[in-house]
């Protein structure tokens, strides 16, 4: 009756096919590229520095961002901790060089900032002047004994605030007294001449009663403090012995004792652990085309940080490569347009015999040189990658630079308490 | 501090004191990760004063539980952090002690090569 077009085709639809049809994600064919198109992941994943200035520095770090690619932008903790990694480059008892990758800047940022300002140290804060008669005012002297960096370790320290007695626990007494005799020549006072007092003050308080029996000191010590097993082998003392306080003329003396105190670098500098700490990202220059022979050569001599190298391909030609792309200070010597250096040969040249013959044919022909000698100028491409950090942090010696950055995370992770429980 | 509405608590304002860019900064960052945020920023009203204002405005659900998450997120990927560079350094710290050591051996078994050959050559 009816034709073979009208019929209808019945099939059984299994209960697997409905499962597949539910959960059909046309992402997950074999042929649909996952991920972000090249352009895109470049602008997400890197800075691209230009001659002129740097392009996409700022991160998209919101979660949606590339949503309607079907790439999820977010950063949970599980995506964090798969993908962060410490190198450590170098690591002595002062400086520190090492690799952070994967860690958002704005975190990179306060571990710097928190170094800089925020984890405390101990250093000299009040300055009690017996007798100074050198040309050095007692105040300029304060401050600079203030700068001094002291070997002591700030965590066997507590605050001393205002109400506060001055104890074993708080403070850190040192003294100086240096003469010069008259008839000797000039001297200098070095940072050696502080002496740690480990029993507390010796200068004596004047008391009001007038009283001689227990005679007060500046500080009340119930203990020694080089019976703290810290101190017992290793005496507090300057970080370095030839720090210049002074310099005394003949005649002149200076006595006084000096407190030390724990403090934060956000009060002031003098108690800033780090002698500075700062980050780069991690550089990654790209040749865009093949660099052969003479366009090699001219590539390596150009950079300052010698990133380039020549590779022998055999046959005589040679190729140049990226060797040490880690060394790259963004000097974009390799991006300029180049009329000087290399050229300024050239010009010589043209200016010599613009002196003999016409001036105008021998500059123009300089000139044309000189253009022609950098054609390859846009085949470089500088990029640094976001997300990947080379730490550095050169500590002035109270503590070694590994442990100050332990503190520092501590210190963040603290504060990210004191606002949870402020919410609670 | 928070400065929101009592009929929706899907946006707030939250004033923490005696905090900068430090803190700021790196919640602002792991607040924006969160998909249930639409708005998560910061600002700072005065240098000379010790205030920050984190803005919090989400999809629904409470600003203040969006916020805590956020912090509490920051707090382990520091924890995380610290150990990771824990043992990096435990690490780099054994590789350099096993360098000197094979580097002392290895300066040992040369004089002794070069004591023997004194008394050969006498």
């Amino acid at each position: 009756m009816e034709s073979d077009g009208e019929e209808e085709v019945r099939r059984i639809v299994t209960d697997e096919e409905k499962l597949e049809a539910q959960n059909f994600n046309i992402f997950d064919l074999p042929d649909v590229p996952k991920g972000l198109p090249p352009h895109l992941e470049l602008q997400r994943t890197r800075v691209v520095c230009e001659v002129k200035a740097p392009l996409h520095a700022t991160g998209t770090i919101y979660s949606g961002a590339y949503i309607s690619s079907g790439v999820d932008n977010s950063v949970n903790l599980e995506n964090f901790s798969e993908n962060f990694k410490v190198d450590v480059i170098s690591l002595t008892k002062t400086d520190m060089v090492f690799d952070m990758i994967g860690i958002p800047p704005g975190v990179a940022n306060a571990f710097r900032r928190i170094l800089l300002a925020e984890l405390p140290s101990m250093a000299i804060e009040k300055v009690f002047v017996v007798n100074n008669t050198s040309i050095i005012q007692d105040e300029v002297l304060a401050h600079r004994l203030g700068l001094i960096p002291i070997v002591a370790d700030p965590r066997l320290f507590e605050y001393l605030s205002e109400n506060d007695q001055p104890n074993e626990r708080n403070t850190i007494v040192f003294k100086l007294h240096v003469k010069c005799p008259k008839g000797d020549p000039r001297r200098k006072v070095l940072s050696s001449e502080l002496k740690w007092l480990p029993n507390g003050s010796e200068l004596l308080k004047e008391s009001a009663g007038g009283s001689t029996t227990n005679p007060k000191t500046h500080t009340s010590f119930s203990r020694s403090q080089d019976s703290f097993p810290e101190f017992a082998d290793n005496p507090i003392m300057p970080s370095f012995q030839d720090i210049l306080i002074a310099k005394l003329g003949p005649g002149q003396e200076i006595e006084l004792e000096a407190h030390a105190v724990k403090g934060i670098g956000k009060t002031h500098a003098k108690w800033s652990p780090v002698a500075t700490a700062w980050y780069r990202m991690f550089p990654e220059v790209i040749l865009l085309k093949e660099f052969e022979g003479k366009h090699a050569e001219e590539l390596v001599k150009v950079c300052p940080r010698k990133v380039f190298d020549i590779e022998e391909m055999g046959q005589g030609r040679k190729r140049a490569t990226v060797a040490r792309p880690r060394d790259c200070s963004l000097c974009r010597e390799c991006l300029r347009e180049g009329d000087e250096t290399i050229e300024g040969e050239a010009k010589s040249k043209g200016k010599a015999e613009a002196k003999s013959e016409g001036k105008t044919e021998a500059k123009s022909e300089g000139k044309a040189e000189a253009k022609g000698k950098r054609d390859w100028v846009d085949q470089v491409a500088l990029r640094r990658v976001k997300n990947h950090f080379i730490f550095t942090i050169e500590s002035t010696g109270s503590q070694p630079p590994d442990v100050l950055f332990t503190e520092a995370v501590k210190i963040l992770e603290d504060k990210c308490e004191r606002v949870i429980s402020e919410l609670s | 501090m928070e400065h929101g509405s009592f009929k929706d608590n899907s946006h707030a304002t939250f004033t923490l004191g005696e905090e900068d860019h430090t803190l700021a900064n790196a919640v602002r960052f792991v607040l924006n990760q969160d998909p249930r945020v639409t708005v998560g920023a910061y600002t700072i009203p005065h240098p000379s004063l010790e205030k920050v204002n984190i803005r919090v405005q989400t999809t629904g659900d409470p600003a203040k539980e969006v916020f805590k998450d956020a912090c509490q997120e920051l707090m382990q990927m520091n924890r995380h952090v610290r150990s990771v560079f824990d043992k990096a350094v435990t690490e780099y710290k054994a590789e350099q002690e096993r360098k000197e050591k094979k580097a002392a051996e290895e300066l040992k078994r040369q004089r002794e090569l070069f004591g023997s050959m004194d008394i050969e050559s006498n």
